[in-house]
């Protein structure tokens, strides 16, 4: 079978890499979190021993070899978006933080008065919540694209749930279902009202070549882990017009240009955003994830996703037939490489436990989505993920693990 | 630790073939739900306590759990857990039934937190009533291996807790029936 990428991935990995002692891993879960490469380890490690030190602070050499360490992290991740600038890419804790962000700051001081936010069914708890704690504050009307039965949108009233929306924010892919949104017709049919659009790129960043400026968004909200980079930073990329016009978030040190004992100015972008230390070694390793990510080619990346998912559903279909139900779009070109999945009426926690023991890592439960759990009847949902280390043998261990564990409870 | 210390076969009985299954009218039982937000898994307790309508509180009547139904769905742990325990606890006094949680919470594992005499708090393993007997329940035991499925097996013996607490606050009933009618 021909791939995007060569088999020696895996070898890139420490965590996955075979030998004497080592447990077998057939690690699935990588929509939750992937794992690190090597070379993303060592940029982290080299800049603790050293470069480290406080970034804009000191006018010595460390501090300065710091901050250029960081904002170099920052121009990396700008170019892998296709964002004209780096001070349009603001750093955070995570995609959580950054749409927690934009709902503090647009939500509460810039969207329209009147006017109402369009979400989805199958937005993770992430993209909800925020919108719905505005709605205790403000009393702000929120609406819902639904999904239908084959986990894509049904856009039949699109222009009538437009209708007085100031704000629209939306998945670019499913963390569920694997499903990839129109997104530029939505950010299209956004604008035609006058309405911005936010779109949580967690799961599609890391997996499908993305440009900012062809997506046609506003605001797009990512983070490192799910893209083989560190925990604890994520990104929130705004076009500069609209984050000038925000207030700034948090308070605290870096992100103000003056401070007196009556008052203060903000500092300019990206780091009005950024109060505090910032997470300075993991913008180093994510942008060492994104020189790797970009070392493979992420068209690359996209097709080997779209085989092996292509391969999967072939491969577990025949092997499995009724005893399997996998939710989501049917075409691989129209999903990503999550399959959320049902085996016969196994729980998906006893599933994931019994598949445990021979290595398999699958998800079990709700995946922040208990919306979309609802909508879909289920109270849980087993979930298998593929990336870039990922291959035919780990579905292939997957489908084995499948028929012991309905050994086990039949 | 193997897959059999967790799935050991009483356990996979009362799963395939749960006790006390349904619901029961409520009023009068009482209706308590608990989720378990981690994986979704939810629980809904139908219990009916003795004596309600007759005001035997004084023979300690009012106090029994007369009946007990279980719906909502989860895995095979929970499942099974809530099966053994509406076997257990049926009939019982709610102090039988609250010495009983205990005993089951300590096989568990479960610390508890309390603030000592000088205000500090203290964080101790549940202590258990010495002389009660899980019998069944202790099958259950190897889950205490596999910490995350804990949450699992506690999930009706909290909604339970939930149960008898809501059911002591609203005594005496007649009373508190007679009230809202007014």
């Amino acid at each position: 079978m021909a791939h995007g990428l060569t088999a020696s991935v895996k070898d890139d990995f420490p965590l996955l890499a075979q030998g004497p002692g080592r447990r077998k891993l057939v690690y699935l879960d990588s929509a939750a979190s992937s794992q690190k490469p090597q070379a993303v380890l060592d940029a982290m490690a080299n800049y603790y021993e050293t470069s480290h030190a406080n970034v804009h602070r000191g006018v010595y050499r460390l501090a300065e070899e710091a901050t250029a360490a960081f904002e170099g992290g920052r121009a990396k991740v700008a170019r892998f978006i296709g964002a004209p600038s780096s001070t349009e890419v603001v750093f955070t804790k995570n995609a959580t933080e950054a749409i927690n962000l934009v709902a503090h700051s647009y939500g509460r001081h810039c969207l329209p008065a009147g006017k109402a936010i369009l979400l989805t069914e199958m937005e993770h708890h992430a993209n909800l919540v925020p919108w719905l704690m505005l709605r205790e504050e403000t009393g702000v009307e929120l609406r819902y694209l639904p999904v239908a039965a084959d986990g894509t949108l049904i856009l039949d009233d699109l222009d009538r749930l437009l209708d007085g929306v100031g704000l629209v924010s939306v998945t670019a892919m499913s963390n569920v279902l694997g499903t990839l949104n129109p997104i530029r017709l939505l950010a299209d049919a956004a604008h035609a009202v006058g309405a911005i659009i936010l779109v949580d790129g967690s799961q599609y960043v890391p997996h499908l070549p993305t440009d900012v400026g062809q997506l046609g968004c506003d605001l797009l909200a990512f983070t490192g882990h799910k893209m083989c980079g560190p925990t604890g930073i994520g990104v929130l990329w705004g076009k500069e017009e609209l984050l000038d016009s925000m207030p700034a978030f948090l308070g605290g040190g870096e992100m103000i240009n003056d401070v007196r004992l009556d008052g203060w100015t903000p500092n300019v972008l990206p780091w009005k955003f950024e109060a505090g230390t910032p997470p300075i070694a993991e913008a180093v390793g994510l942008g060492a994830a994104v020189d790797y990510l970009t070392g493979l080619g992420m068209d690359a990346v996209r097709r080997h996703e779209v085989e092996l998912t292509t391969y999967a559903l072939a491969r577990l279909g025949e092997r499995h037939g009724d005893d399997l139900r996998i939710f989501g779009p049917a075409d691989p070109e129209g999903r990503g490489g999550v399959l959320s999945f049902a085996y016969n009426d196994i729980h998906p926690h006893d599933l994931s436990q019994v598949l445990d023991e021979t290595g398999v890592c699958i998800r079990a439960g709700h995946h922040c989505a208990k919306p979309l759990m609802r909508r879909m009847g289920v109270n849980a949902t087993a979930r298998a993920s593929f990336y870039v280390y990922n291959d035919e043998s780990d579905v292939d261990a997957l489908s084995e693990a499948l028929l012991s564990a309905s050994k086990f409870f039949s | 630790m193997s897959l059999e210390d967790l799935y050991r076969e009483i356990i996979l009985d009362h799963y395939r073939n749960p006790r006390n299954r349904g619901d029961l009218p409520s009023p009068p039982a009482l209706r308590v739900e608990g989720f378990n937000p981690l994986c979704g898994d939810e629980v809904v307790l139908y219990v009916d306590m003795a004596g309600a309508d007759d005001n035997l509180a004084d023979d300690g009547g009012a106090d029994r759990v007369a009946d007990i139904k279980i719906s909502g769905q989860g895995c095979s742990i929970s499942q099974s857990s809530a099966s053994m325990m509406s076997a257990a606890v049926k009939g019982r006094t709610a102090a039988e039934a609250r010495d009983l949680i205990r005993a089951f919470k300590a096989m568990m594992s479960i610390h508890e937190h309390r603030l000592d005499g000088e205000g500090r708090e203290v964080v101790e393993a549940v202590a258990p009533n010495p002389d009660i007997k899980l019998g069944d329940l202790e099958a259950l035991r190897g889950v205490v291996k596999f910490p995350v499925r804990i949450k699992c097996a506690t999930l009706s013996w909290n909604t339970l807790v939930q149960a008898l607490d809501e059911a002591r606050s609203t005594q005496p009933p007649s009373v508190a029936t007679e009230a809202e009618g007014a």
